[in-house]
């Protein structure tokens, strides 16, 4: 199948380095273009999955070296980050949407919720969760 | 009985289990407290008060006292890492610890910051166990006269030195005033401000007030403008810990920050945004590296935060050797002893040596708990800061009614808190201040009896109220004081301006 456009969803962790490097590879191998989410929902004093200019700067420069396709949206309207990947896969159209897993206990996801899981769920096209 | 003794006696009842074990709660939940913006001591104790209830009076306002301690040892962790002051004691902590942190090194800023309160915590604790007994003997020749010459500075100073304007703060105290007022008068028996409803002959609670005014009003007002913003990061990667160069800079902005901090205390000056921006100019004015004020100076975080410790150790002095509050946490801690039936004021030392005495000692335990607390532990207290504000307030409005309901179980009380709220948050967002009401209600009433007291001695003759030395001295000062806002304003800009971190300050000040 063809993939044209490709949405990570992006957080300054381990997990979702790795699914951002996998997603360019993807992108190369396939000649789509990558759109990098990083959603927020601003209703805290302080978050841990938001990306720090740095953090963007980052990113910004690996996707440059790859000569891939690229942007990126931070938004922070009010919904987390699940809401936010799948939005904007629904806006861009994407064929395939990248995500970073870790291990989380059913007591965690209980207590803390799952992105992954959600967007797994809710997602209307492939998914490809990478391990770190 | 003199400091030294009575402090050792102090030391054996509060190293009794019990007491040790409040002390400890009360420094966990006022670290805790201090870290979140928005919640600030004086409404924990006030929403705490219903344990006076049941516990004895010296666990009681022991746990009190730490929670105003540990709230000024809280704030500074915010206000480092998020440019956010959780006090507004913390102000000026926010300006060069947060340029600290953005340059990696948070971890020196929180340590100079967690020992800098130690130090001016123990010996301001220290100098109030000490000067108490010499100021009850001045304050001990006061007489009504001189009570209501005191309580009138109280309201003039806390009325020009706080909020946008001096006429605001001046309204804010009448507002507090007429609050106050709302009830029976005990001499007369007249009914005042109750429109006819039967329920206001007792007037107002101050506790319900005080709830108002801090929670729900806050609660309100983030509701109404808050937009999601931008989310801050932390930037803290390990433990707090300083260099030998950082102790060899900190350790005389502590010093100096605590002399500035323990006398400003113990006047009117209506909290610490005052004490602590004289502390970051002094240690402008006189350090060896000017370059770096306004780029992460660590004189900057070590001066004021040793000054809002030393601030609160300071306004305890007043509350308890004359029963006169000078912040809106100390007037709550006045409400504290009222509930007890204990009065605080010169003859507090000698009826109730034990109460005092042990509340000292167990501050300076409660200090060294909380150097524990706030080093190794500060990565803990960042991460409270994750939860999201929703269900934060939620929780505080829950907990806001329930304490309301609980005073009189009587549901009229929770509309009152709201009403009272909804008087808060307009207050709020016109730039009207808070601390001033409170003061002006929970004075007010205490002024008026003082205020009837002189006049019936004197036979209705006014003049008695200007009559003594201290009171001409005290009126004086009223005059001056009025005067000095403006100046000060004025040079507490100019001095922002130096150093060129005008922005930052104009944003802070509007932010408390």
């Amino acid at each position: 199948m063809t993939i044209t456009t490709i949405v990570v969803g992006y957080s300054p962790a381990p997990q979702s380095e790795a699914a951002l490097r996998r997603a360019v590879e993807e992108a190369q191998h396939h000649g789509a273009r990558i759109v990098v989410v990083n959603g927020a929902t601003g209703d805290r004093y302080a978050d841990v999955s938001f990306a720090t200019d740095e953090n963007l700067a980052a990113v910004h420069d690996l996707l440059r070296d790859s000569g891939v396709e690229h942007e990126v949206q931070q938004q922070v309207r009010g919904r987390d980050g699940a809401e936010e990947v799948l939005a904007a896969a629904e806006d861009v159209g994407a064929d395939l949407i990248v995500i970073g897993l870790r291990r989380r206990s059913a007591v965690g996801k209980l207590l803390m919720g799952s992105t992954a899981q959600r967007i797994l769920l809710g997602a209307h096209c492939d998914v490809l969760a990478v391990k770190p | 009985m003199d400091g030294i003794q009575g402090l050792i006696d102090g030391f054996a009842i509060a190293a009794s289990p019990e007491n040790l074990l409040w002390a400890f709660i009360g420094v966990l939940a006022g670290t805790m407290v201090g870290v979140l913006p928005g919640i600030g001591p004086a409404l924990t104790i006030a929403l705490l008060l219903p344990i006076t209830y049941t516990v004895e009076p010296e666990a009681a306002l022991i746990m009190f006292a730490g929670i105003y301690y540990g709230a000024m040892y809280g704030g500074s962790t915010t206000s480092i890492l998020l440019n956010t002051p959780g006090e507004s004691g913390s102000m000026m902590t926010a300006i060069e610890g947060n340029k600290m942190a953005r340059s990696g090194r948070a971890a020196a800023a929180l340590a100079t910051a967690a020992i800098g309160s130690f130090v001016a915590g123990t010996i301001a604790t220290l100098a109030l166990a000490f000067a108490a007994p010499y100021v009850v003997n001045i304050a001990i020749g006061l007489g009504p006269a001189d009570y209501l010459a005191l309580m009138v500075v109280a309201f003039m100073t806390v009325g020009a030195l706080l909020g946008g304007s001096v006429a605001r703060g001046f309204a804010s105290v009448a507002l507090g005033l007429v609050i106050g007022l709302i009830g029976i008068d005990g001499q007369s028996g007249a009914a005042r401000f109750t429109f006819g409803i039967p329920r206001l002959l007792d007037g107002i609670d101050t506790v319900v007030v005080i709830v108002a005014l801090f929670a729900m009003s806050e609660a309100i007002y983030l509701a109404a403008k808050m937009r999601p913003g931008k989310p801050a990061v932390m930037q803290l990667k390990g433990q707090a810990w300083m260099t030998r160069e950082d102790w060899r800079r900190s350790w005389p902005a502590w010093l100096r920050g605590t002399a500035i901090g323990w006398p400003l205390g113990a006047v009117p000056v209506g909290g610490s945004e005052i004490p602590t921006f004289l502390s970051y100019a002094t240690e402008r004015r006189l350090t060896k590296h000017p370059e770096e004020f306004g780029h992460g100076a660590i004189e900057g975080v070590a001066g004021p935060e040793a000054t809002n410790n030393a601030n609160a150790a300071g306004a305890l002095m007043p509350l308890l050797t004359l029963g006169l509050p000078t912040s809106a946490t100390a007037a709550v801690m006045l409400v504290a002893f009222q509930q007890y039936g204990i009065q605080p004021g010169p003859l507090l030392l000698e009826n109730e040596p034990d109460l005092v005495w042990g509340l000292v000692a167990a501050l300076l335990i409660g200090n060294a708990m909380l150097l524990v607390l706030n080093l190794p532990l500060v990565g803990l207290w960042a991460k409270v800061l994750n939860v999201p504000t929703p269900y934060l307030y939620a929780g505080i409005v829950t907990f806001s009614m329930l304490g309301a309901y609980s005073i009189n179980n009587s549901v009229f009380d929770v509309f009152v808190l709201l009403a009272v709220g909804a008087l808060g948050y307009l207050m709020k967002q016109y730039g009207y201040p808070i601390a001033p009401l409170i003061i002006g209600a929970i004075l007010g009433p205490l002024a008026e009896t003082q205020l009837r007291r002189a006049l019936a001695i004197s036979d209705g003759d006014a003049s008695a109220l200007v009559s003594t030395p201290f009171t001409i001295a005290a009126y004086a000062l009223v005059v001056v004081v009025i005067a000095v806002p403006r100046l000060m304003r004025r040079w507490e800009h100019k001095t922002a301006e130096e150093i060129g971190v005008l922005d930052e300050f104009e944003r802070l000040e509007h932010h408390s």
